[in-house]
């Protein structure tokens, strides 16, 4: 019973800790429109994490970590030197490096590894569950399990990295150029941020799978994204926003018995749509709403414009002609009587005989919409 | 004697998967042509790992592992993981590759949900499910090369029929709008093609790497030609020689799992063709780059 | 009605909207038969939207297009269009004639594959832009000018009346900017009508014997001498205006 306790809690605490860690740098992958590179990353550092557990023997060493940091890099580069030859685009260059990676580690796991603490799918699908198993023992006592101190090193690291170069992550995600001309070095932001991720990742990997990193690394920073401009809450949402979906997913995995992993996934999946229902301004509610709206101020100002322009002169007479407008506007007539009937209402325009004219009211509106 | 029986079992179980990775391999080059010209080469990787809680729920819903219901199933969530992408691009400023990546990774999330759901609530025959993941070349059956021969062969009839409608909605969409071809309905279309080459391979690739066969082929076999009819029949070619290899070599030896080896076969056409094609090639390359330098010295030389 | 009399492209009270951003506001265009026109305005004028427009490529909030008085759609074969240059990519695996060639692909129809007629009509639009021994060249292996003259050529072999281009001269060499200039009056000599989305103000006078000036709104529509004038310049761009020769 206690020990249930105990694992509910601390997977709690793994959950969060590599939640937050994931959604710190794939706020800047999402900005600077590298989303996918945590896709291919979190793929591609397999070999990395063979060979370096071939080397070591053990799963929680330390050099797994920087192994597969390096081959994260090295996609990177890969990629990037892929590109140069022009003879492949920047896609296909992504969609051909990390699979062909990816193969090569499942086949050396499954040729060599699989009876060992290595299997595809923990690699692939992870699960949390397991990760307290493995505890940090030092002089015989227990201190909690090893991917809590993996990942808290993580979020720690990644925090100070964000906070050390604020200024200069804002600048090199914003303005390349200007970041290059004032000296900011772009490039070793950029590769620093890469490895970062890369060591994210494979600390992740651990607790959620190599496909489910890209839901913790993607979908808070991108559910953050329709809600505020500003970097900062940008970055507090997302660790806000990460943590929810890793401790209610892990929740719902816990009373269903299902993927935990998985729920996670599925929770930030809802949670994203859930937000793009209802966030003010960018929400699917707000844009109908707003559509709606627009919509007839939208036509109330042509028809104003309509007006104005013909305003004074000889085809005035059949242009303003309430029974004929829709077929100079192409509206359905139906359409065009109601817009007529709210000008009318907003006094924009004012009936006469069967002609309608525009009010003082109306040709300002008409003018300030032209001149915008 | 029944050791010859064996063996004979056992050839003609590599002949009908070496021709089903064949057909797949085919159809998954040839179709992935259009998705890497169109720089869709990553809407590949969703629509695969979009796939699998349609698969999961194809069977939870019939309870039956026929090829052709999973497949409906799969290409069913594929196509709402691409809708969504479109539609999150088209209503708020979230970008492509972030789109994408979201829906890739929570589909796959919630497939895995499914499964583990299915494996909890024990169904015997569930088995096999997961060879979604990571495909699983061995265990196609006649039947499921038949699917694969008809559905396969429809798509490419389709392509060879609508051949300049679709080179030209590749090559140049406003021009074809402008003279009268439905572009939306091509468009459709065409990503509809695309999630059905995608479908028929996930049993033997598997979701994490299908992509790859969309992708590898047709860069490999772009190094090769200028021309869109050669590139997609190369393409084809590129992709059934992968299929076929990446089974043989799978099966020969022990425990190296077909979806990754057919993806490695794949990749080692591209290099091949990067490296070694003429004229575009980086080796050809090298040559003419050298061979100008050489030509530029001699004037100058002869100038001093 | 005889042609000669209609007008080429009638557009009347076209509003064209962006999810509720104006692009144009209430255009009302005649364009008579014969004419090479040039339209002229700012960045974000909506020039490009009104030739796309035009073509039914988007869907007007309001208004109405004819061509010789009949829908866009009922009139396509006699409408040729240039897209920009700038719109597709030129690494797609293809060459020269095979270009020039999906000019045809309209009056084909459906299915129907090209043949030797529209092989020999392709041939005689590349000699036209002086292009004929380019047939088979890769279209990535073209200059910005060379790229250009393909598009003008594939237009050419819709063998239409009205011609919509989308900036021909969009950086394009000396040569090739005469050379296209020659073809768009030889075009207008023969009777057919030439619409050009263009950017120098410098050559207006020059090349155009008709200009519209756009700025979301048509400022002002007509023969080059009476509409090229500075007060309708300064309308349109807003007084920020670097250089226009005085008139």
């Amino acid at each position: 019973m206690i020990q249930e306790y105990y694992d509910i809690i601390f997977t709690t605490l793994i959950a969060i800790v590599t939640a937050s860690a994931c959604a710190l740098p794939g706020v800047f992958l999402v900005l600077r429109r590298m989303t996918l590179m945590s896709d291919a990353i979190s793929h591609a550092i397999l070999p990395g994490i063979v060979l370096a557990f071939f080397l070591t023997h053990n799963v929680s060493s330390p050099l797994l970590i920087l192994a597969a940091a390096g081959t994260g890099v090295l996609t990177v580069v890969f990629v990037e030197l892929l590109q140069k030859t022009k003879l492949v685009k920047e896609d296909a260059a992504i969609g051909l490096t990390f699979p062909a990676l990816f193969s090569i580690g499942v086949i050396l796991i499954a040729r060599f590894a699989s009876n060992v603490h290595l299997d595809t799918d923990a690699v692939l699908l992870g699960e949390i569950g397991y990760a307290t198993l493995n505890h940090l023992e030092i002089f015989g006592y227990k201190l909690g399990p090893v991917s809590l101190y993996v990942m808290g090193g993580m979020l720690v690291l990644n925090l100070a990295f964000i906070l050390t170069f604020y200024k200069e992550l804002k600048l090199a995600t914003f303005d390349v150029s200007l970041a290059a001309t004032l000296g900011f070095a772009p490039t070793l932001i950029h590769y620093g941020l890469m490895t970062l991720v890369s060591m994210t990742t494979v600390g992740a990997f651990d607790a959620v799978g190599s496909i489910l990193v890209v839901a913790l690394i993607a979908g808070p920073p991108v559910t953050a994204y329709l809600m505020t401009d500003s970097l900062t809450r940008m970055l507090i949402y997302s660790v806000v926003i990460g943590c929810v979906n890793a401790v209610v997913g892990y929740w719902l995995a816990y009373i269903t018995n299902v993927s935990i992993a998985g729920a996670i996934a599925s929770v930030t999946l809802l949670v994203f749509a859930l937000i793009f229902m209802i966030v003010p301004n960018r929400g699917l509610i707000a844009i109908a709403r707003r559509h709606i709206r627009q919509k007839w101020e939208f036509a109330q100002t042509m028809l104003v414009i309509h007006l104005s322009n013909h305003e004074g002169l000889p085809e005035a007479q059949t242009e303003s002609e309430i029974a004929h407008l829709h077929e100079h506007l192409r509206w359905e007539p139906t359409f065009a009587s109601r817009v007529v009937k709210y000008a009318l209402n907003n006094r924009y325009v004012s009936q006469e005989a069967a002609q309608l004219m525009l009010t003082d009211r109306g040709r300002a509106i008409a003018q300030k919409a032209l001149v915008q | 004697m029944q050791y010859l029986s064996f063996l004979i079992q056992n050839y003609y179980t590599l002949i009908i998967v070496a021709i089903g990775a064949a057909l797949l391999g085919a159809v998954s080059g040839a179709l992935g042509t259009y998705a890497v010209l169109r720089r869709q080469s990553l809407l590949g990787d969703a629509i695969s790992h979009a796939a699998l809680p349609g698969i999961a729920f194809a069977f939870i819903l019939t309870g039956s592992k026929t090829s052709l219901i999973l497949i409906l199933g799969a290409a069913i969530a594929g196509w709402i993981g691409t809708l969504i992408i479109l539609s999150i691009v088209r209503l708020t400023r979230i970008k492509y590759d972030s789109a994408l990546a979201l829906v890739l990774s929570t589909f796959f999330g919630f497939g895995l949900v499914l499964l583990t759901f299915i494996q909890r609530s024990g169904n015997a025959n569930q088995a096999g499910l997961d060879t979604f993941i990571f495909g699983q070349a061995a265990t196609l059956l006649k039947r499921d090369v038949l699917t694969i021969g008809i559905l396969g062969g429809v798509a490419l009839i389709i392509v060879l029929i609508l051949w300049k409608e679709l080179k030209l909605l590749v090559f140049d969409e406003g021009f074809a709008a402008s003279i009268g071809f439905p572009t939306r309905t091509l468009d459709i279309l065409l990503t509809s093609l695309l999630v059905i080459a995608i479908v028929l391979g996930l049993q033997a690739v598997g979701a994490v790497l299908m992509s790859a066969m969309i992708v590898a082929p047709a860069v490999a076999a772009r190094q090769w030609t200028n021309r869109l009819n050669l590139m997609v029949i190369l393409a084809a070619g590129f992709g059934a020689f992968a299929g076929v290899s990446g089974t043989i070599i799978s099966s020969s030896a022990t425990r190296i799992p077909t979806g990754p080896m057919i993806i490695l076969c794949a990749t080692f056409c591209v290099g091949i063709s990067i490296a070694f094609a003429p004229k575009r090639g980086l080796i050809w390359d090298g040559i003419r780059q050298r061979r100008n330098k050489r030509n530029l010295k001699l004037p100058t030389g002869k100038l001093i | 009605m005889k042609a000669s009399h209609a007008k080429a492209i009638e557009v009347t009270d076209l509003t064209v909207a962006y999810q509720e951003t104006p692009v144009l506001w209430d255009i009302d265009l005649d364009v008579p038969p014969g004419v090479l026109l040039a339209i002229v305005g700012p960045n974000g004028a909506g020039k490009t939207t009104l030739i796309k427009a035009i073509l039914g490529l988007v869907r007007p909030a309001a208004g109405n297009v004819l061509i010789y008085n009949k829908p866009y759609e009922a009139q396509r074969r006699i409408v040729g269009y240039v897209p920009q240059r700038g719109s597709v990519d030129w690494d797609f695996p293809t060459n020269v004639l095979d270009v020039v060639m999906m000019g045809r692909y309209g009056s084909l129809g459906w299915i129907r594959r090209p043949g030797k007629r529209d092989r020999a009509l392709a041939m005689q639009a590349l000699e036209k832009v002086g292009m004929e021994n380019y047939t088979t060249r890769q279209i990535s292996q073209l200059s910005g000018g060379q790229q250009q003259r393909v598009f003008l050529a594939r237009a050419l072999v819709q063998d239409a009346t009205i011609y919509l281009m989308d900036e021909p001269f969009q950086g394009v060499d000396a040569t090739t900017e005469r050379a296209i200039v020659t073809l768009l009056q030889e075009l207008r000599e023969n009777g057919k009508t030439v619409v050009v989305v263009h950017h120098d103000l410098q050559t207006v006078t020059d090349y155009f014997d008709w200009v519209t000036l756009l700025n979301i709104r048509r400022i002002a529509s007509g023969p080059v001498e009476d509409t090229f004038t500075s007060d309708n310049l300064r309308e349109t761009y807003g007084g920020r205006i670097a250089f226009i020769k005085n008139r």
